[in-house]
């Protein structure tokens, strides 16, 4: 073997050497840089869960908190609210939650922990308007039958007070429900829901 | 037939035919080995010629590691300086970006010095590299003012007294100096509005025109070719047969890619070393004062600007008043960079290479790095650092005596080199280079 | 050349080191004690935050700082909301103070300085912003001339009064006047403990003199003996530098590691290019 070929081959390998050392060394270099565009602590503390206080909240209200940014409503129903979500099953594109919007505990007929209390994300899911409230009694404005729900203004997506979404609105999924949990009756919190503490 | 008379890509596979369809489109092998891969360049390149391709390295850092910390920064008087110390804790691996950024603004400095001191020791601002020189020059400026809009948004003390009184020099000026001074402000003193203005230059005007300026200095010197230490030009060797290239140049790639790539690991050491166990420097890259939030109402005891800009505020105080006006002293900063530009003419030795200029041309340019050095030092310092002469100099302060002397001898440097290098004993340049 | 400009840091460095002396040559400084901290001691820094929160958060603030970053000193969550937590603040928010900035300058004269990086602003020639600190703390004494009772020999003049008075008890100021200057180091050299050397004039016979006068504290008899205040001095100092620079172990951590890589990439760089240059004559 030529001293060339020799050369050649040292120089192959350590070129390939430094190609992956080099490599690893901008690729760690890239990791602070990437990392920064996460949150930062300032945003994580402002995304930290909220508590709300909902032992005023009457029958039939809506109460909405700032959670991460979004609005996040809870509404106490009432019984006449309860039954027009049951009304609503068959207009409803997905009657049963099969579509993981909400966490396995608010998989239910009502959507939610307590049947009365549901917490949903007042975010339409179609291009993220907030939607409106509107009550049974908006028949008016919701057509003959209308049982109760939320409107989005802007394309006009329907939803029950489960926060399901109607057949032939253009959002495509139910409102998201957030985690949430109660400490005692009358506190809620938004954005947590591990056991204990 | 262009495509084919082309025809530089060779192999088979994926990229190997991408290649190809790019080039088809586009000169980019054509560009690549005008730029680099078959630039030629002497074979004798020293230590000294490292600096070039680190002060490119550094300015991609720099830009980088800016763009990242503009996600973060605000510049905004009321928030500034809360946002700098955000980035250092709340923000995840901010720290690290940060202090690459104020480590690497000094490291950008001590590179082109060498840079430049390479210049001045092998003549490589002679024909036909003035151009080169020149922008290499308007390079150096640039960064001056980079570097001076970039100090202000930390919004500390330093940031902000420092803006104040380089921004009063405008001041001096006769006539419309007072004018002057607050149309830079946009306002009565340095303020919101001068945080914001001064942002804007930092993170795109100047830096648009920076990168101009490289590309402009990086073609003129892949035009006329690099010099050398031995300050003979390859290009008028005779070509060796074989390879068809002057006698001592060689390629750039593989060459001088794998050697400055070396010197560009050893040139992260030294930083790294710097920015992560000693990130201030001894107050010097980072001013312990410019962790007290910008005070108005309050200058600290001393001040001095980064030590980078201290051999010319050095000369600027060394200056007496003259009518009462600083202006005479403003002038002579301003003079004393700018005389740079006129190294291509006042240079007129037979021979480029401080290797074969004859005793008066190296005692002089040993001087002026003594000069320089000293005046450097004396800038970070109070005037009084030495104490007082006795009364036969008038209690004068020791270290103002000396800054001017070093001052005289600074132009000195210059003034006379017309007519210094001219008479020197040079010794001949040979015909090959030497190593 | 390169041999002269690293010179020239080091020189410069090292000229940043007395720099203080010989900018404030008319008031000289006072001479500070370097701080025994030890940023590894846990112990010591949850106390120092313990401290910090219920001496120092009172009127100041340290508004860049998280509370829940407080993790860092192994500290849990519910620890930090249980137990440094006064103000009914989320865990997550910064700490910010109660009182009125305008109140503050009432009462003091200045609003008090935010001190999250003071440990580093207080930085100088003199000693680190530790040492500053560490020094200050232990510098307190009875003046009847202030508004509040109270002097330092390395802040003369504070607007703050002692709130650590009743741990370290009152501390009287003890002055001696030299002749000389000679004579005036020699007793600064020969004392321990914070001290300042003053220069100034008497008048005698008509004529001026130079006089010299050296400050030293004699410590009063507090809560804790003049050991166990150092030792909380030592704590809130060692918390205040962790403060000011809550990235500093992991910086060294992290640098550690990129110098191993960067060596490791140095011996590859390295061969690399003495193989491509070993036939270039």
């Amino acid at each position: 073997m030529s001293d060339q070929q020799v050369d050649k081959g040292k120089r192959g390998f350590l070129m390939a050497a430094t190609g992956v050392v080099g490599g690893v060394a901008a690729a760690a270099t890239a990791v602070p840089f990437a990392g920064s565009m996460f949150p930062s602590e300032r945003a994580k503390a402002a995304g930290a869960p909220v508590e709300a206080d909902i032992s005023k909240l009457a029958p039939g209200e809506m109460q909405i908190v700032e959670w991460r940014g979004k609005p996040v409503w809870i509404v106490n129903r009432t019984k006449e609210m309860l039954e027009g979500i049951k009304k609503s099953d068959a207009r409803a594109s997905d009657p049963n939650s099969d579509v993981p919007q909400q966490p396995e505990y608010a998989k239910n007929e009502y959507r939610s922990i307590k049947p009365d209390i549901v917490v949903l994300e007042g975010v339409c899911t179609h291009l993220g308007c907030s939607p409106q409230y509107k009550s049974v009694e908006a028949k008016g404005d919701m057509g003959q039958d209308w049982n109760g729900g939320f409107f989005c203004p802007c394309h006009g997506s329907k939803f029950d007070f489960a926060g399901r979404v109607f057949q032939g609105s253009p959002a495509p999924t139910n409102l998201r429900v957030p985690p949430y949990k109660f400490v005692g009756d009358a506190k809620i919190i938004i954005g947590d829901d591990t056991k204990g503490a | 037939m262009a495509a084919a008379e082309k025809q530089p890509v060779t192999g088979a596979g994926p990229l190997n035919g991408l290649l190809t369809w790019v080039d088809a489109r586009f000169p980019l092998i054509k560009m690549w080995e005008e730029q680099w891969g078959k630039y030629v360049a002497p074979k004798n390149f020293n230590f000294w010629y490292y600096f070039g391709s680190l002060s490119a390295f550094v300015l991609v850092l720099q830009i980088l590691t800016g763009i990242f910390l503009t996600m973060n920064y605000k510049p905004d008087a009321a928030h500034a300086f809360a946002s700098v110390e955000y980035i250092m804790r709340d923000v995840w691996g901010g720290w690290i970006i940060r202090y690459m950024h104020s480590t690497g603004a000094s490291a950008f400095f001590i590179c082109i010095y060498l840079h430049m001191f390479r210049g001045l020791l092998y003549g490589s601002y002679r024909k036909p590299r003035e151009l080169l020189w020149i922008f290499g020059m308007l390079i150096y400026l640039c960064l001056m003012a980079e570097a001076f809009f970039g100090y202000l948004l930390p919004w500390g003390q330093m940031s902000y007294w420092g803006a104040q009184v380089i921004v009063n020099l405008f001041g001096a000026v006769p006539f419309i100096g007072e004018d002057l001074s607050i149309w830079i402000r946009g306002d009565y003193v340095v303020s919101d509005a001068t945080l914001n203005r001064f942002f804007a230059f930092h993170v795109i005007a100047i830096p648009l025109v920076l990168l101009g300026l490289v590309a402009a200095h990086l073609a003129a010197l892949h035009e006329v070719g690099s010099n050398n230490p031995d300050g003979v030009e390859i290009k008028k060797q005779p070509k060796d047969p074989q390879t068809g290239l002057p006698l001592d140049g060689i390629y750039s790639h593989p060459y001088y890619t794998v050697k400055d790539a070396l010197g560009v690991v050893v040139f992260l050491i030294v930083f790294s070393v710097i920015m992560f166990f000693l990130p201030e420097m001894g107050g010097y890259f980072l001013e312990y004062n410019n962790f007290i939030p910008a005070d108005p109402l309050n200058t600290p005891q001393h001040i001095a600007p980064v030590w980078y800009f201290t051999p010319f505020y050095s000369i600027l105080r060394a200056i007496p008043p003259l009518f009462n006006s600083q202006f005479p002293g403003v002038l002579a900063m301003g003079a004393s960079t700018m005389i740079l530009f006129l190294m291509p003419w006042l240079d007129r030795s037979p021979v480029k290479s401080v290797r074969y200029k004859g005793p008066v041309f190296k005692t002089a340019l040993a001087l002026f790095v003594i000069v320089f050095l000293l005046l450097g030092y004396l800038g970070t310092e109070p005037t009084n650092v030495w104490g007082q002469f006795g009364a036969w100099l008038g209690n004068a302060d020791r270290a103002t005596v000396v800054a001017r002397i070093c001052t005289a001898i600074y132009f000195l440097f210059f003034i006379l080199m017309p007519w210094y290098s001219k008479i020197d004993q040079c010794k001949p340049e040979p015909a090959r280079l030497t190593w | 050349m390169v041999s002269i400009v690293f010179g020239r840091f080091i020189r410069a460095v090292v000229c940043v080191a007395s720099f203080a002396s010989f900018a404030t040559v008319a008031s000289e400084g006072a001479r500070l004690q370097t701080a025994p901290i030890n940023s590894h001691d846990v112990a010591s820094l949850q106390n120092g935050a313990k401290l910090f929160i219920n001496y120092c958060l009172n009127c100041h603030t340290a508004s860049y700082m998280r509370y829940n970053r407080l993790q860092d000193l192994e500290l849990t969550e519910a620890q930090i909301k249980d137990n440094l937590i006064f103000t009914g603040v989320k865990v997550g928010e910064l700490m910010q103070v109660g009182m009125d900035r305008k109140d503050a300058k009432a009462w003091f004269g200045v609003a008090p300085p935010d001190l999250t990086v003071t440990a580093r602003a207080r930085s100088s020639g003199a000693g680190t912003g530790s040492d500053w600190i560490f020094s200050y703390l232990r510098s307190f004494y009875r003046d009847p001339s202030r508004p509040t009772g109270w002097n330092n020999l390395v802040y003369p003049n504070v607007g703050m009064p002692h709130v650590l008075w009743q741990l370290s008890g009152q501390a009287q100021l003890h002055e001696e006047v030299f002749e000389s200057e000679h004579a005036a180091r020699a007793a600064l050299i020969a004392t321990k403990g914070v001290a300042q050397l003053e220069e100034g004039h008497e008048i005698k016979d008509g004529k001026t003199v130079e006089r010299f006068v050296l400050k030293t504290l004699t410590p009063g008899n507090g809560a804790l003996s003049h050991v166990e205040y150092d030792k909380a001095v030592t704590d809130i100092v060692n918390y205040m530098t962790y403060m000011a620079e809550p990235a500093r172990l992991e910086r060294r951590r992290v640098g550690f590691y990129v110098l191993m890589l960067l060596g490791l990439l140095l011996v590859l760089v390295y061969a690399l290019k003495k193989s491509y240059w070993k036939n270039i004559h």
